[in-house]
């Protein structure tokens, strides 16, 4: 083979291998920063040896091997930590065999998805730390995605990669009893992910697609390597999202509300996966709250038109919802589903209960729900005063773009 | 590895709600802790008003009354433990019976280099 095409072959075992490689080599070396030292080692010896002896027929248990062994060689050069030395090299599972597995690499990499989302990781250091470790992607590309300086993000890396170390927060599957609520953990970092990428906490784009993108193949991958009705829900969910990414935004970038988008832009095959996914998830019967947001948003995405859906499933969708999480945001959604359903005045009185409750009191979208009751009540001074106390509360650029909109048409 | 579970909680809480827990059912706990050995040391504390606070600045010895800093939770008790890691650990604080009034607060013990 010639040099060029070896290039080629080991970038593109990188881009396809790299992960998994990565997820074993912390197995086998304990730590991540060995591990990842030892993978670029093993890739630069691949670049070396492979136009000489050929490409091995499985380059990953090559470069899992290769990568341990460059790693006790290191270690043996630079320190004289003998106790270590033995460990490593007598460590179970350290065998080839082993590391070619599927089932030990598939388990490697729930492991590194596990410890990467651990709640004892701070929430921000959980997602920077599974985007660059499980996703692969570098400490400046998380930073762009982010909006911050990318000394911020490889600081919350190094934190989170020292606490791990020194808390000895373990690289394995949780045991049974633990797996429901770690496993929520996981999808909460997979969702907010998503939702960076689909709705960003500031900046003056609508979407950063490539987050987005990222978190729903990270919830295929999660799906593959441990079926379970909420991950399928979520990847249900993100999935009918994403159908309507096309039609949420104008040409200049400002938001377009689900009544008024352009339906034809939706992604037909987004949608029929994305229901299909929540039908199963549904017959397995042991569906949470994932799974009914994704319901939800089959119901709208099989709906011609926004006053042709079934408002009353939607209701009652929120009704199960909220037995699952008494949550106020959850119930202010319901309370717009009420208005679209019997009109905006009990929507109104809907919102106002929660309002005089106080749990929504800083949520913008609260008033900007109670102002467009008002609005199509005909009350026009609630109404201003409503979408400008919703201005007070937001910095999204879209968001605000909408709200001023909206108070320049009363 | 040993984990030092540091238990807190607001003293005027921590045995007059419901849920409270009674001395023998943490003794229970203890009991169970040796017994698998798991358990080091652990004791409940009389309350902050008893603490006193000693320092050393430029070879004098300086007293105060109370804790060190003053927090809506304090601390009301310890357990030194021994766990595999930091779930292993989890697993022993989520079972400390205070932990349902108040919090345990979960430490690795920094082994001292000689």
């Amino acid at each position: 083979m010639r040099e060029t095409d070896i290039q080629e072959t080991v970038t593109a075992v990188y881009r396809s291998e790299s992960r998994r490689i990565l997820a074993t080599l912390i197995r086998l070396l304990g730590d991540f920063d060995r591990a990842e030292e030892a993978m670029q080692d093993a890739f630069a010896a691949a670049v070396t040896q492979w136009p000489r002896e050929g490409v091995p027929a499985n380059p990953r248990a090559w470069l899992v091997s290769a990568g341990r062994f460059k790693a006790i060689d290191r270690l043996r050069r630079h320190t004289r930590q003998e106790a270590l030395l033995k460990e490593l090299a007598e460590r179970p599972g350290g065998e080839e065999e082993d590391a070619v597995a599927s089932e030990a690499v598939e388990d490697d990499q729930l492991r590194l998805i596990f410890t990467c989302c651990h709640p004892a990781l701070a929430a921000d250091a959980r997602i920077a730390l599974t985007l660059r470790e499980v996703c692969g992607l570098t400490t400046e590309e998380v930073a762009r995605a982010f909006i911050v300086k990318p000394t911020t993000i490889a600081q919350r890396i190094v934190r989170a990669k020292r606490k791990i170390r020194d808390a000895r927060i373990p690289y394995e599957v949780p045991e049974r009893t633990d797996l429901p609520g770690r496993l929520d953990a996981v999808l909460r970092v997979i969702y907010l992910v998503f939702n960076e990428g689909y709705s960003p906490s500031s900046g003056d784009t609508v979407t950063r697609s490539d987050l987005s993108g990222e978190a729903i193949r990270l919830c295929r991958l999660l799906h593959a390597l441990l079926p379970d009705p909420e991950v399928l829900g979520l990847l249900a969910l993100m999935l009918l999202q994403e159908s309507r990414r096309a039609a949420r935004a104008t040409a200049e970038g400002d938001l377009i509300r689900l009544e008024e988008q352009d339906r034809s832009l939706w992604n037909r095959e987004q949608i029929e996966e994305g229901s299909a996914l929540v039908l199963q998830a549904l017959r397995s019967r042991r569906f949470g709250p994932y799974c009914i947001q994704a319901a939800i948003a089959a119901v709208h995405a099989g709906a011609p038109t926004a006053k042709a859906t079934d408002w009353d499933e939607i209701v009652g969708l929120y009704d199960v919802l909220l037995r699952m999480e008494a949550s106020p945001v959850v119930a202010l959604n319901r309370a717009v589903a009420v208005a679209m359903r019997d009109g905006p005045a009990a929507g109104l009185t809907e919102v106002d209960t929660l309002l005089n409750r106080g749990d929504l009191k800083h949520y913008y979208l609260a008033y900007a729900a109670r102002a467009d009751f008002c609005a199509r009540l005909g009350q026009r001074e609630e109404a201003r005063a409503g979408f400008r106390k919703a201005l007070a509360l937001t910095e999204q650029g879209p968001e605000r773009r909408y709200l001023e909109r909206r108070l320049a048409e009363l | 590895m040993k984990y030092l579970c540091l238990v807190y909680a607001q003293e005027d809480q921590l045995h007059s709600l419901p849920e409270s827990p009674q001395d023998a059912e943490c003794m229970a706990y203890s009991q169970q802790l040796t017994e698998s050995g798991q358990l080091f040391a652990g004791q409940a504390l009389e309350p902050v008003a008893t603490a006193t606070t000693v320092r050393v600045r430029n070879g004098e010895v300086a007293i105060t009354d109370g804790p060190f800093a003053e927090t809506k939770e304090q601390l009301a008790g310890f357990y030194l433990i021994e766990a595999r890691d930091l779930n292993d650990a989890i697993r022993v604080a989520s079972q400390i019976p205070p932990a349902r009034v108040g919090s345990i607060e979960v430490r690795p013990v920094r082994e001292l280099k000689p």
